[in-house]
């Protein structure tokens, strides 16, 4: 394989179309849009499905039941899209049936704006629709990992049959860098679709997907099998990258595009003689927080930095449960932080340990 | 001594249960057609023979729980989605037969883009649309099909259009729509109505069959509960009331429909 100049909405959807993906259903939203735009293109080539559904609300159902139907399949969308996604979410959930999505995400509240942020945080890893359930959820910080991480997305959707959101930004969606996708995958032939799915009761018992359970014992029993799922997630699935965390005194906490950001801190804070690590959770559902607990007795404080008011700062919290000292810092509304800004929070942070006064929140 | 016919006392099935419905109990209310309708539906598959490659997708409403009665593989679709459900497992699914039942709160308000957005691509797909006039399973409010003046629980002094609006015809508003190849209007109020309705449901399925485009059975039915009426007043009632703001008969007959028609 080569590595490519290859722009992050496009690769993901190329990556999509490589892990074997028999249909996407998306509905046009900056900054994602070229991913339903090469789908377009490319999915009629492969003589695999393509449609531009009426609404958010109509592409998650028409992946909900494309996926009842044990087709491969996914969406993408950015931010207020997935808003109006998330009824589908919490059903496919409930239902037990695969899909992938992709959230480029863009600012917000409201319309927001179409620049990179990360403020959907709480809204997939806490609350990605009603009731009691957890995406898995996959956080990118290059293209290549943009490509990689769709595969995967597909692979832990089919084997825990449930939603798997990849949550990338408008920067990842709309930089170009050199990565390599993967080879093709064999697409799954439509007579060998899964054993739970709905394929027409011919010589069988006939199946129903649905998420609905009268009955509040019926309903505890679903939910107690649906939380049992996610622990058995828990135990095998979370995913981080670490970064000279061996002698970290400091340590900072960035998921996605400030993740990245953050690894060229490291370096200027090495550099400087300040020994700072970082953690890069690329699981933000199921976090990772015994990663975390470890370090909090190894370093002195942890400084979690996000393109957000400080969401994900709120799990690190309860990770290290008062061990170490832990200070939010995040920008907003598609503003990106220049490593300089990092380093400069860093240092407060610092002083402010050493004069032991308690970590504080520290905005711009 | 006369000769006894060939046959004589031999036992003639002449009403026989659908293959296409289980064997239980619904849960519907004394005197509710979604039974009769569902009956016609199944008895339609059964006839077609397409039992073994038929996936429904039931909606939110009374007809939620109508997977436990179809001997079909079912989904359930969150509240106005089921066209779009459905045209994500015929998109995947081509050589199957999908259909979407769905009641007019369903239908005609929540999930009012779904539908209209399914017929104007010719979804192959074919949708029942039960239309009583009013929200059954949350206990009888109003609907956009309700009748202006009509009482219900949220328009207790009558649908008052200046506020409320006005109903919305399906069935018509379907039709302007290209990719929409049956659509049609039948009740359910009557014997002959029933039969009708059947037949209306037959050609829907043989325009899928046909890859034709969009069809669409809307069936003027009742809620006797809701209505406050026995059974037979209610039929009674909607020959009276409905039928002239809700005109039976095919709104939509595309050629090739037309020429399916005409060639059974």
């Amino acid at each position: 394989m080569v590595r490519e100049l290859l722009e992050g909405n496009a690769a993901i959807a190329e990556a999509a179309i490589r892990a074997g993906v028999d249909a996407f259903f998306g509905y046009p939203i900056t900054p994602q849009t070229e991913v339903l735009e090469h789908f377009s293109r490319r999915l009629p080539e492969e003589g695999r499905v393509f449609l531009q559904a009426e609404s958010e609300i109509a592409a998650i159902n028409m992946v909900y039941g494309a996926a009842c139907a044990g087709a491969r399949v996914m969406t993408s969308s950015s931010s207020p899209g997935i808003s109006l996604m998330q009824e589908g979410l919490s059903y496919i959930a409930a239902s037990c049936v695969p899909a992938v999505v992709v959230n480029v995400m863009r600012g917000g509240p409201g319309l927001g704006n179409v620049q990179p942020a990360q403020g959907d945080y709480f809204q997939t890893v806490r609350s990605a629709g009603h009731g009691d359930f957890h995406p898995i959820v996959l956080a990118p910080a290059s293209v290549q990992e943009a490509i990689d991480y769709v595969g995967l997305a597909f692979d832990l959707a089919d084997k825990y049959r449930t939603v798997v959101v990849v949550l990338a930004d408008g920067a990842l969606g709309q930089m170009m860098e050199p990565a390599e996708l993967p080879p093709f995958r064999r697409t799954r032939d439509p007579g060998s679709r899964p054993d739970w799915a709905l394929t027409g009761a011919d010589n069988r018992p006939r199946r129903v997907i649905t998420s609905l359970y009268l009955g509040s014992d019926n309903l505890e029993r679903h939910n107690l099998r649906l939380q049992a799922k996610l622990e058995e997630i828990a135990a095998h699935e979370v995913r981080w990258k670490s970064y000279d965390v061996a002698d970290a005194e400091l340590l900072l906490v960035a998921f996605g595009t400030m993740g990245r950001i953050c690894q060229t801190v490291i370096r200027v804070m090495r550099r400087r003689g300040i020994a700072v690590g970082l953690v890069r959770p690329i699981t933000l559902w199921p976090f990772p927080t015994a990663v975390l607990r470890h370090y909090s007795a190894q370093v002195q404080g942890m400084l979690v930095a996000e393109l957000n008011a400080g969401q994900m700062a709120e799990d690190v919290r309860l990770a290290v449960e008062g061990r170490c000292s832990v200070c939010s810092y995040g920008r907003m509304g598609g503003s990106i932080p220049l490593p300089d800004e990092i380093v400069q929070q860093l240092e407060i942070f610092a002083a402010d340990i050493a004069c032991d006064s308690p970590g504080k929140e520290m905005m711009p | 001594m006369m000769a006894t016919p060939a046959g004589y006392g031999e036992k003639v099935a002449a009403y026989e249960h659908p293959a296409s419905l289980n064997a239980v109990n619904t849960h519907y209310c004394p005197g509710c057609t979604h039974g009769i309708i569902q009956r016609l539906v199944a008895e339609v598959l059964d006839e077609l023979g397409v039992q073994g490659r038929t996936i429904g997708v039931a909606s939110v409403g009374c007809s939620a729980l109508m997977y436990f009665y179809f001997n079909v593989d079912f989904a359930s679709a969150p509240h106005g989605r089921a066209p779009a459900m459905a045209t994500g497992i015929k998109r995947v699914s081509p050589d199957k037969i999908v259909f979407t039942y769905q009641g007019d709160g369903d239908l005609a308000s929540i999930g009012i883009a779904e539908a209209i957005h399914a017929a104007a691509r010719g979804e192959s797909i074919t949708t029942l649309f039960v239309n009583n006039a009013v929200y059954g399973m949350t206990g009888g409010q109003m609907a956009p099909t309700t009748l202006p003046g009509q009482v219900t629980t949220s328009s207790p002094l009558g649908r008052d259009v200046r506020t409320a609006g006005y109903p919305i015809r399906i069935a018509e508003l379907l039709a302007t729509l290209q990719g929409a190849a049956y659509v049609t209007r039948q009740a359910v109020l009557d014997v002959p109505g029933i039969r009708k309705t059947k037949q209306a449901i037959r050609v829907a399925f043989g325009v899928q069959m046909a890859d034709a485009g969009f069809s669409l059975v809307e069936v003027l039915s009742t809620c006797c509960t809701n209505w406050h009426q026995t059974p037979v007043d209610a039929m009674e009632w909607a020959k009276r009331n409905m039928i002239p703001c809700y005109p039976l008969g095919d709104t939509k007959v595309s050629e090739k429909t037309r020429a399916l028609m005409e060639e059974h």
